[in-house]
């Protein structure tokens, strides 16, 4: 039963001092799975994975590596590598050398080496690369050795701790892809921590989002995207309009949300349930969630339907992630609505005015405050 | 330089750089080699009478032939060979503990602590180990009132006391590059080597001591340099058995007035150090411009 999971966290806790950095975190990851932590600096992140290495020991909990516990094992004893985030190859060795380090370090023989050595170098696509130093390498090439030199030990789990970190945005966009396909391929199980929620979304089969030292939510990208249970995931993961309220009266299967600042959205009953009339919610919509039209056509009124109207403050053009920024006519309430790929919008100008609508199963809304300075990362 | 650079003219910049190069040439120049080249000279002749020199080889033929300059020259060379390897060893751990595993505050504490007794003078400090090791110094007397010793033991004037004094003298010259070249080391390149595998011994063989190695070069030479050059240690410490090479050229110099002769050790001791050093960079693969990095 144990043995489905490569790696296992039962409530483990770190305290440095009085500092609580991971709290009583458990998590199960499926073999040949590619999970993600997601979380903001500082959230406890590393700390977590450096746990896993074995570099820091839990002060509290257990991890289990294909189900034997691995507290008090060394880090050089643990069948798990680490990717560092500025990858840590070593610049006194070349290449092969880097590659063939860990190999050494186990006794194994010098033709098995040298034989599995080319082997993973051709794995990652750099096979003649063995004898160049490591200055002489471009950062992706950098980023393939640092994995062939944990895959070539063949590790039951490897950890990744934001590598794609110091390379620039294009390079990073490609090597996202990359990295999802090697995994992919060698089926190696990758845990993989980051705070930029694009690599953690694109490569990721579960993520599990951070703050704080706890996990907020732990689920496929889709779930965190689309049924985020908390209001930081809501706001760390993708873009959202985001405002405050307090839940007003229930008519049908719908509940009105009375805005702090004027004005009224309905949101599904069903799916907040749980909140009590009165109570203070922050409300989330996503921009694309929202559908816009030209004001002269009136939008048929569907029942559950929001309705707005607004002023275009300015259109950010950014090819298919097009957005535009609207001045609510009610209540002035800011808005970022995405445009639609079709160009039916493409000669939409600062000043328009037009109608917005979503549904209110589009809306979420979650209790309570959110201390301010969380905000959505950037993708 | 200013008035000149701010014509903006090619000359004026050419001129800055030779003025600001200008104390550095002088200094060179008239401090180190107008009297290598005086010393040279007056060490390739030969007095024969009063006033009456002739150009002769024979200051170093004497050197050559005598046993006693001989084995001094000899002794020297090795016994500061043997104080370098012992400050490398007692200040590798030393340094890496302080650069590496000492963390804010405690950190800059240590290394304080290892240039406080830097603060008063070499003289200053032999003597404190001389107040230590005499015979009627603070361990002697410590030994006998324990009743571990029935008399007074002299601990001065041996080789090991030398050795004891030229390490304790040296210590910082190794410490201060070793602390500087672990500090950027990297910790993740140390915590690499063990995730894949490696042990504390293989860590330091393979990713420490390689990184650091312009840093013990350095550190090296310039404490060969120091304690082959000591005259204070060896002569306080080892007193008349102390044997050094620069305690003949003083002698030469000052004792017996033979200028000729002691400029000939003064060449022979600058060849010395500029061989073992040579040596020393090529068994350990570095140049002379790593070490100043």
């Amino acid at each position: 039963m144990a043995d489905q999971f490569d790696l296992e966290c039962r409530n483990v806790g770190k305290n440095f001092d009085r500092f609580v950095a991971v709290d009583n975190v458990s998590l199960t990851i499926p073999k040949g799975s590619f999970f993600s932590i997601l979380g903001p600096s500082g959230c406890g992140k590393t700390t977590l994975l450096r746990m896993l290495a074995g570099f820091q020991e839990p002060t509290s909990g257990d991890i289990l590596i294909k189900g034997k516990s691995v507290l008090g094992v060394p880090p050089n004893r643990r069948p798990v590598n680490m990717v560092f985030q500025h990858l840590a190859l070593f610049p006194m060795m070349n290449v092969a050398d880097n590659v063939a380090y860990g190999l050494r370090r186990r006794g194994v023989d010098k033709a098995t080496i040298n034989r599995k050595v080319a082997e993973t170098l051709a794995r990652v696509g750099l096979p003649d690369s063995g004898p160049k130093q490591i200055s002489q390498l471009s950062g992706g090439q950098k980023q393939r050795i640092a994995i062939a030199r944990c895959l070539v030990l063949e590790p039951a789990v490897l950890l990744l701790d934001e590598p794609l970190g110091a390379l620039d945005l294009k390079l990073r966009e490609h090597m996202k892809v990359e990295l999802k396909q090697l995994q992919h391929e060698i089926g190696t199980t990758f845990v993989y921590i980051t705070h930029d929620q694009s690599e953690a979304l694109v490569m990721s089969d579960q993520v599990a989002v951070m703050n704080a030292g706890k996990f907020e939510q732990v689920g496929t990208p889709q779930d965190l995207y689309y049924n985020p249970q908390t209001a930081f995931v809501a706001s760390f993961v993708g873009e959202s309009n985001r405002w405050r309220g307090t839940v007003g009266e229930t008519t049908g299967d719908y509940v009105a949300i009375n805005l702090d600042k004027g004005g009224v959205i309905l949101a599904d009953k069903a799916a907040h349930a749980s909140l009590p009339t009165g109570q203070d919610v922050e409300i989330f919509v996503r921009p694309e969630a929202i559908a816009i039209g030209r004001s002269d056509a009136a939008p048929d009124p569907v029942p559950g339907n929001n309705s707005l109207t607004g002023t275009v403050e300015n259109v950010l053009f950014n090819g298919a992630a097009s957005s535009v920024q609207i001045r609510e006519t009610a209540t002035g309430h800011e808005m970022s609505v995405a445009l639609p790929q079709t160009g039916a919008f493409a000669n939409l100008r600062a000043g328009d005015v037009i109608n917005l609508a979503w549904h209110a199963s589009q809306t979420r809304c979650f209790a309570g405050v959110l201390p301010s300075g969380i905000e959505g990362g950037q993708s | 330089m200013t008035a000149a650079s701010s014509t903006g003219q090619g000359n004026g910049v050419r001129l800055g750089v030779v003025l600001l190069a200008t104390p550095l040439l002088l200094w060179l120049l008239v401090l180190v080699i107008l009297p290598h080249v005086d010393l040279l000279l007056v060490s390739l002749r030969e007095r024969i009478a009063f006033r009456q020199y002739e150009f002769s080889f024979a200051n170093y033929i004497a050197f050559f032939v005598e046993p006693l300059y001989w084995n001094t020259y000899v002794r020297t060379a090795v016994m500061s060979i043997m104080a370098t390897v012992l400050t490398l060893i007692i200040g590798f751990p030393v340094s890496y503990y302080i650069a590496k595993i000492m963390r804010g505050r405690g950190k800059n504490v240590l290394f304080m602590m290892c240039l406080i007794p830097f603060w008063v003078s070499e003289l200053v400090r032999t003597f404190g180990w001389m107040i230590l090791l005499r015979e009627s110094g603070v361990i002697s007397s410590f030994l006998q009132w324990a009743g571990l010793v029935d008399g007074p033991v002299e601990m001065l004037y041996n080789d090991v006391t030398i050795m004891v004094g030229l390490v304790y003298t040296s210590m910082l010259f190794m410490v201060v590059p070793l602390v500087s070249v672990l500090d950027s080391l990297d910790d993740s390149l140390i915590e690499a080597g063990y995730d894949l595998g490696g042990n504390a011994f293989t860590v330091t063989r393979d990713i420490v001591i390689p990184h650091a190695m312009p840093g013990i070069a350095s550190g090296c030479i310039v404490v060969f340099m120091l304690t082959l050059g000591n005259y204070l240690t060896p002569n306080l410490l080892g007193g008349k058995d102390s044997l050094w090479f620069t305690e003949q050229i003083y002698t030469q110099f000052i004792t017996r007035f033979n200028w000729e002769s002691g400029s000939a050790f003064g060449f022979l001791l600058l060849v010395l150090s500029s061989l073992i050093v040579w040596i020393g960079l090529k068994l350990s693969r570095q140049t002379l411009a790593d070490t100043v990095r």
